[in-house]
């Protein structure tokens, strides 16, 4: 296994808040992360760092063996990082069909001057994105819904449909913003069969952040726990759940003592 | 879809308009007026649609771009053109002339656009909007100061080479451009930049990069209007170009529906029919009379109210429409 996203020392000051100090962090090939803390502790900051809508203060960050700093979000999700948010953030005037589409245009040979010429190069690569596009929704089901207003579609199909569409950028990473937040138990437990399937279908790493401790110790590989942007802890699930800086940040000191 | 066999729609609208400029001398001169008004105000409405609608960037200086192709246009029919062409030029030669000035209008205006938008596209929504009619009361500003060009009198007997030929030919044209970019997969970047920046960063979309495409296009057709324009009234003054001008534009694209070319286009005919309606019958009543000569304050109810009852617009029948936010 070699190491995909790399984090050293990073550290992001918000005038005189440090968000997340001196991180380091390995993401490996075909790995499933997890990221948790609680809230504030500056994981979703960590996911703005690495996909670029953040620069860090001080450290580097390396990517598939290639430094980042200074690279713009759509240019690290053309190196390979996708994401979903915590807060959906689907394209609201489109169809779920054309939500993929979008994403789907990043590998693509593309441009203005196909669009407006019409010729058979263009409808030959507007037919290979259409067949792109169908397979992925079908994959996860959601073939049905292809010409459905994306925010007309059930809560729980929205976080799916972000998740196809973040694969639609062919990742070799996709970074999950707290993909069960508003999930019930039996929700939840579709989602952790997902996450596995999607990392061992399209064989790529997964940094997971999340709050709820069923779903990250039901399918991380590895956790880290941050707490006030600080690394307290990294391990397996096992190890985690043992540690008592873990249970302190959680649960407080006084739950230790007595 | 307004065109489901887009180069089919563009050689019979094309044809339609040789045919149009063909019996223009048959057809009555006021209908000529009419017409010729209804074509330029489609190619600027649907052009803003561009970068107001789809693009989802909201630009009040339309008129800015139009005036600089204007001018530039007029300038070069006027000045340029007698010392380069020959002395009783055949007509053939001075059409295409005339094709060069547009076109040079449309490209300067265009750069114009490049000039505002690569510096402005940082900013969004409200503040956007103020930087774009900055530069449009900037221009009519350096236009009434540049004394070659006519100063606050801007410029008279500009040669009429506007027929309805030209500009039918370019509000097709504007009109193919437009829906055949957007309808496409890399058109769909336009609209995933209208709705959520960051989501489209995210999923490797340049949205910079398809704010400068819209703004370059789309100030790139205000030009040649602006350049049909001219040499259709025959003269152009800074103040054809004001604020008021680039309202008129905004209005049009938000009647008829943001993203929405059909709504737009059915929009800039109505609105530029609805005056001349107006002027026709103000002999009918004190009141009609009256309701004519305000069209501003017409204008600005119209608004108020498709915003608070229909602010997808009046023409949004299909799901084409891009979604107010």
């Amino acid at each position: 296994m070699s190491a995909l996203l790399q984090l050293n020392q990073t550290t992001i000051r918000f005038g005189g808040l440090t968000a997340v100090s001196k991180l380091d962090l390995v993401v490996n090939e075909h790995e499933l992360i997890g990221l948790i803390g609680p809230n504030g502790a500056g994981k979703t900051t960590v996911f703005n760092i690495v996909t670029g809508v953040y620069q860090p203060t001080e450290g580097t960050i390396t990517f598939d063996g290639e430094p980042t700093a200074r690279l713009k979000p759509y240019e690290l999700a053309k190196l390979g990082i996708a994401r979903t948010f915590q807060n959906i953030r689907l394209f609201a005037s489109m169809s779920v069909f054309d939500n993929v589409r979008t994403a789907v245009q990043l590998h693509r040979p593309h441009g203005v001057r196909n669009a407006l010429w019409r010729g058979r190069e263009f409808h030959d690569s507007e037919k290979g994105v259409e067949t792109q596009v169908m397979d992925l929704l079908d994959i996860f089901n959601l073939g049905r819904f292809r010409d459905s207003d994306s925010k007309s579609l059930p809560y729980g199909d929205q976080r799916r449909l972000e998740i196809v569409r973040a694969l639609a950028t062919k990742p070799k990473l996709l970074l999950l913003d707290e993909p069960a937040a508003g999930m019930n138990p039996s929700e939840k437990t579709e989602l952790m069969k997902l996450i596995q399937f999607v990392k061992d279908k399209f064989q790529i790493a997964v940094l997971l952040v999340e709050h709820d401790m069923q779903v990250v110790m039901g399918i991380c590989e590895r956790i880290a726990v941050l707490d006030y942007g600080v690394k307290i802890a990294e391990g397996s699930p096992v190890e985690i759940r043992k540690n008592p800086k873990v249970i302190e940040a959680y649960l407080g000191e006084e739950s230790i003592k007595t | 879809m307004l065109m489901a066999r887009p180069r089919t729609f563009l050689l019979a609208a094309l044809t339609a308009s040789v045919v149009l400029g063909f019996f223009q001398s048959q057809i009555d001169l006021y209908y000529v007026d009419v017409l010729t008004k209804i074509a330029i105000n489609i190619t600027l409405a649907v052009s803003l649609n561009l970068i107001n609608g789809y693009a989802g960037q909201f630009s009040l200086g339309h008129a800015g771009f139009m005036a600089v192709g204007a001018y530039t246009a007029a300038a070069m029919t006027m000045f340029l053109g007698p010392k380069i062409l020959p002395a009783q030029a055949p007509v053939a030669l001075t059409l295409i002339w005339f094709l060069l000035a547009l076109y040079a209008g449309g490209l300067v205006a265009a750069t114009a656009g490049l000039l505002v938008g690569a510096p402005s596209l940082r900013l969004k929504g409200d503040y956007l909007a103020i930087v774009t009619l900055g530069f449009g009361q900037i221009i009519a500003v350096v236009f009434r100061n540049i004394e070659p060009l006519g100063g606050a009198l801007g410029l008279n007997g500009i040669p009429a080479y506007t027929n309805l030929f030209w500009v039918f030919g370019v509000a097709v044209l504007t009109t193919y451009v437009v829906t055949t970019m957007v309808n496409s997969t890399y058109g769909r970047g336009f609209l995933a930049t209208h709705d959520d920046e960051v989501a489209a960063e995210a999923m490797g979309v340049n949205t910079t990069r398809y704010k400068i495409v819209a703004f370059v296009i789309g100030a790139f057709f205000a030009g040649i209007a602006g350049g049909l324009y001219g040499h259709f009234n025959l003269t152009i003054n800074p103040r054809g170009f004001d604020f008021n001008k680039s309202i008129e534009i905004v209005v049009m694209v938000i009647v008829g529906g943001m993203g929405n070319t059909r709504g737009v286009i059915l929009a800039a005919v109505l609105l530029t029919l609805l005056p001349e309606g107006l002027r026709a019958m103000a002999g009918w009543s004190p009141l009609l009379k009256w309701i004519g000569e305000s069209r501003p304050l017409l204008y600005s109810i119209l608004l108020i109210g498709i915003m608070l009852l229909r602010p997808q617009g009046l023409f949004a029948f299909g799901k084409r429409t891009v979604k107010v936010k």
